[in-house]
């Protein structure tokens, strides 16, 4: 039940054969179940209730609101829910209860679904692996003792050496709570955030799809920004439909942002079999980067097939200042993140250091106290690359290489290429251990290679899983679309679902 | 027929009245003028520009729903967004984008079809976000002129027209406001104020001296009063002043200047750069220095003093806001964007301008041949304008006597009683009225007073029942006259005989005695006549 999609469990609940409550508890039991992973900061649970029998009653006198009435959902710890804490994965605002909802998360309510708890993530969304959380990092599900793959082997005693505490694989980041709540079946859908990546790279990791909208299409407001100019809510489901019923939900103008943008209502151009012919595939070169590890270019390899096989036009293009991205892009992360952190200062919210000398020693003390390491010091090169002296030299030259990148998929969409398929990360999920040897900074250099430069260019793309590696761990790919044409992108998305058939983690219950 | 009188209440009026902002009292007078300056200390050049942060009237804060309602309870008017709540974003209120349109129009600027805003970051705990939202690259209108009348009574033989440039006019939030209990060793924060729309208006430094200084506020102020743009308050802190301040010799570079910050008066504004300047001069001449720095001006023991924040130099690390989308407007003539339907239309707000405080000048002058003095001073004060225009609306009715009345009168009698315009609730009707006892001949300028007294302190009766009931009514017989002034003559000989031996200022003690007589109601006109007439035989 709780592995099914969310057409299968809405057909469910109006049939009767399960009521909300039921699957919700199941849902909470299951959350309680992984609890080991730390994919969750809160369980919301008596949210949960309540909204899953205010939902049996609307099933009850047959008028649910929608698809999404009654189906367990989960949100990112950096997306406001009012009257429940949300931390951000920050000391800073451990004690944070705001009193209002983010648009997006309204949406799901006002569409009848159960919000199931907050999930973990990089303090402040600032990583890739779910690791630098003031609760502790987040384990990927794949390869853990609750993979019925590990289960089996465990029985036949080749299962990994247990030994090793930092034996497990990230889940990716920095929307990695979620990725595991979605791939555990604790919830069907999970709102992440996606500002270089951060929900394409856990997806990819978790076996999920990883839907990152267009810049606009759904409202940030009550979203903790991490950087304004490219953060956008993003979609973590089982399946590409799943994503889909969950854009239906949640995206649209909203007047709380003025950087949002209405839906397209022109009828998009759905991709399916018997028109794919009709659509140009793209193969960027430049994300065949030397990192690539020889698993994942051969996923990209198949696929590209599949869609030669199918009719579609595949052809190599260019976007020449990709290499470029991340210079940029961390310049950019840095100066925002100064910036938009400049509010934590002890007074209105969040941690108050008891230091009381002076209101600049306040606000000093709070900012250390509250602060992880990671945030202090892209605080620090970001206010050093906005000081008067190094301003056009740092923050208007990586706008200038902005420029660039997204007249790079200006170029390649007006060539005729209606989608580009690219990895979504350059191996399957990273062991702990490996990845912590690296450097934040060098972690994100890593994987946000090929996910970032979109977040600059403002376009859609989804991460699609495509098979498994040799480790047994989930290998995607990632399709970029045309800046509003979502649709189109997701039915491509679909086609490619359809076609890798990939064998989805399904728990016992 | 008054005229005999009036120039020596005026002069006497000017100076003990404080009642409009350009006339100064006694004792206020400690500024000078630049003539005075110049032959005290040399010929010292001293050079102003003006900062001012004006609060547009609106009623939501420049980027939040909160209200902007001046003395609401405190951290009563205050959003999530202005207490930089986490996830909240700006949205940018329509009504204060044309509020600044419409005042940038007013002051000739250029409109900039495209604007940005900026967050400027500075720590404070009266400033939520820690940073200010601004347009420091591209403010919505540059390049304006600001015309205006400088014009104190008491420093000014004659009006004249100065000129100040604008730089620009920008939109940009006010900042919340600290309490500091030093008693309890404690700082409380109010946010009623964050988020409150500004207009920051930069201004070249063209002017010379503190007087030309607030004759350019008040100007604005008479405009932006116009518009409807802002309330002026100044002292609700509505209208905030900076004034960088300098002086050199000529033919040398400017001197190194001081700012200073937050003047709270018109009034402050000339005695605080008059200090200033004076201030630097002293210096300069001992063989000191000026240090660059920011001054505060203490209106109580007026004088300007070093703040001592702020002493660090500042580094802002301005950075676009990346929540607003660059602010356009449709302009007429000017290429339209895509989506031009919702844009603010600089044109039809260029239409929506009211008739300006000069042009009322230009048009008092013309109209009803006022001098230039009687229609700045009308123009100064609306109300009193207001009334202008509405006695006049009745044909026949002798301008001058009616600016007299109310630019003197009127003035002198609120004074008197320790009232203030904004309370007077005397009618128009009411004062025509008066102006047509006083024209008609029925009642003197005396009585005139003694009835605008009566209407002042609250007689809700109609001035001719007035007149009518206290007996008041002029005495115009010649004979009547002419006889009671035989009888003062008759009754002070000795007096008489004194001004026969030319002590001629003794004159005036017989009209003030023939008044004292007639309990002021004798025509003075007549009384003057008769007595030179009685006095010469």
């Amino acid at each position: 039940m709780l592995g099914s999609s969310i057409r299968q469990i809405g057909a469910r609940l109006r049939d009767a054969s399960v009521t909300s409550s039921e699957l919700c508890e199941a849902a909470v039991r299951r959350a309680e179940k992984i609890k080991e992973l730390n994919a969750f900061v809160t369980v919301t649970k008596d949210v949960a209730f309540d909204g899953a029998q205010q939902s049996n009653f609307r099933f009850s006198k047959g008028k649910p609101i929608g698809p999404l009435d009654g189906v367990p959902i989960a949100v990112k710890d950096n997306f406001c829910t009012q009257g429940v804490q949300t931390t951000c994965a920050s000391r800073m605002l451990e004690t944070f209860n705001p009193k209002y909802n983010a648009t997006v998360v309204q949406n799901l309510l006002d569409a009848g679904a159960v919000l199931l708890g907050k999930c973990n993530m990089d303090e402040f969304a600032m990583g890739s692996g779910t690791v630098d959380s003031f609760c502790g990092p987040t384990k990927n599900i794949w390869r853990s003792k609750f993979d019925p793959s590990v289960q089996k082997q465990n029985a036949s005693g080749d299962g990994p050496n247990s030994q090793d505490r930092h034996d497990w694989h990230i889940a990716g980041g920095s929307s990695g709570g979620c990725a595991v709540a979605v791939a555990s079946g604790a919830v069907f859908a999970a709102l992440g955030s996606d500002t270089g990546g951060s929900t394409r790279n856990p997806a990819a990791y978790c076996g999920l799809v990883g839907y990152k909208p267009t810049y606009g299409l759904l409202s940030r407001h009550g979203l903790i920004p991490l950087v304004n100019s490219m953060d956008v809510p993003a979609v973590l489901t089982r399946t590409v439909d799943d994503a889909i019923l969950v854009l239906d939900t949640v995206a649209g103008w909203d007047a709380k942002d003025s950087t949002s943008i209405a839906i397209d209502e022109r009828p998009a151009c759905i991709v399916n079999d018997q028109n794919i012919q009709n659509i140009c595939v793209g193969i960027p070169t430049e994300y065949h980067s030397p990192g690539l590890s020889e698993e994942v270019l051969e996923a990209w390899n198949i696929v590209a097939d599949i869609f030669e096989h199918a009719g579609a036009k595949v052809i190599q293009v260019s976007l020449p200042h990709t290499p470029a991205s991340i210079a940029c892009y961390s310049v950019l992360n840095q100066c925002e993140v100064a910036s938009n952190m400049a509010r934590y200062d002890g007074i209105e919210f969040g941690l108050r250091s008891s230091e009381s000398e002076s209101s600049d020693e306040l606000f000093a003390s709070s900012r250390r106290k509250g602060f992880g390491e990671v945030v202090r010091s892209r605080i620090l090169a970001g206010n050093y690359f906005l000081l008067q002296r190094n301003y056009t030299k740092y923050f208007v030259q990586a706008l200038k290489v902005r420029r660039l990148i997204v007249n790079d998929f200006e170029r390649v969409w007006s060539s005729g290429v209606d989608v580009l398929l690219t990895p979504t990360t350059l191996s399957d999920a990273p062991q702990y251990k490996d990845f912590i040897r690296l450097e934040n900074q060098q972690q994100c250099v890593m994987q946000d290679y090929c996910t970032q430069p979109v977040n600059l260019a403002g376009c859609p793309a989804v991460s699609v899983p495509i098979k498994l590696s040799k480790n047994g761990l989930p290998i995607s790919l990632q399709l970029i679309g045309k800046f509003s044409d979502d649709r189109m992108l997701l039915s491509v998305g679909r086609f490619i679902e359809d076609a890798v058939k990939f064998p989805r983690l399904n728990l016992n219950d | 027929m008054h005229s005999i009188h009036i120039p020596r209440i005026q002069v006497s009026f000017f100076r003990n009245v404080k009642f409009s902002f350009e006339r100064v009292s006694k004792r206020e007078k400690t500024s000078l003028s630049d003539k005075q300056i110049k032959s005290k200390t040399g010929h010292w050049q001293s050079v102003v520009g003006l900062e001012i942060h004006a609060q547009i009237s609106s009623r939501s804060k420049l980027f939040s729903g909160a209200s902007t309602n001046f003395g609401s309870p405190v951290n009563c008017n205050v959003s999530f967004f202005d207490a930089a709540t986490p996830g909240t974003l700006p949205v940018l209120n329509r009504s204060c984008v044309e509020a600044a349109v419409l005042t940038a129009l007013a002051l000739s600027c250029k409109i900039n079809a495209v604007s940005l805003f900026d967050r400027k970051h500075y720590f404070y705990a009266d400033l939520p976000a820690g940073y200010q939202i601004t347009q420091q690259r591209a403010p919505i209108a540059e390049d304006g002129k600001l015309q205006f009348q400088v014009y104190t009574p008491s420093i000014h033989k004659k009006p004249y027209l100065k000129s100040s440039r604008i730089k620009q006019l920008q939109l940009e939030q006010d900042s919340g406001k600290s309490l500091h209990d030093s008693i309890e060793k404690r700082s409380l924060v109010d946010l009623n104020r964050a988020g409150v729309p500004l207009m920051e208006l930069v201004f070249e430094p063209d002017l010379e001296d503190g007087e030309e200084a607030a004759a350019l506020v008040k100007e604005l102020c008479l405009i932006l009063l116009r518009l409807n743009t802002c309330s002026c308050k100044m002292e609700e802190g509505a209208l905030r002043v900076d004034a960088n301040v300098s002086v050199h010799q000529p033919s040398e570079p400017l001197g190194t200047r001081t700012e200073i910050k937050n003047i709270g008066s018109i009034r402050g504004v000339a005695n605080a750069i008059q200090f200033e300047i004076q201030r630097q001069i002293n210096i300069l001449n001992k063989g000191g220095v000026v240090i660059n720095e920011t001054r505060s001006w203490d209106p109580v023991y007026k004088q300007t003093l070093p703040m001592r924040d702020k002493e660090e130099k500042q580094d802002y690390r301005y950075m676009p806001e990346p929540n607003l989308p660059p602010l356009r407007l449709l302009i007429e003539g000017q290429l339209i964007p895509k989506d031009a339907k919702n844009l603010v239309n600089v044109t039809e707000l260029q239409n929506r301008i009211p008739e300006l405080p000069e042009e009322t000048r230009r048009k008092l002058i013309k109209q009803y041949g006022l001098s230039s003095e009687s229609a700045i001073q009308l123009v100064n004060e609306d109300q009193l304008l207001q009334h202008f225009i509405e006695i006049m609306k009745l044909e026949g009715r002798d301008a001058q006597m009616i600016v007299n009345i109310l630019l003197i009168h009127l003035l002198t009698t609120l004074n008197k009683n320790k009232l203030s315009l904004e309370k007077c609730s005397v009618t128009s009707a009411t004062l025509g009225e008066i102006v047509d006892l006083l024209q008609e001949g029925r009642i003197n300028l005396l009585i005139a007073k003694k009835v605008l007294n009566e209407v002042v302190i609250g007689n809700s009766k109609s001035p001719s029942l007035i007149v009518e009931e206290r007996k008041w009514i002029q005495i115009t017989d010649e004979d009547e006259i002419t006889k009671i002034c035989a009888d003062v003559l008759k009754n002070n000989q000795k007096m008489v005989e004194q001004y026969r031996n030319g002590k001629t200022k003794l004159f005036d003690a017989f009209v003030g005695l023939v008044a004292k007589h007639t309990d002021q109601r004798a025509n003075m006109e007549v009384v003057v006549k008769k007595l030179k007439m009685l006095l010469q035989k």
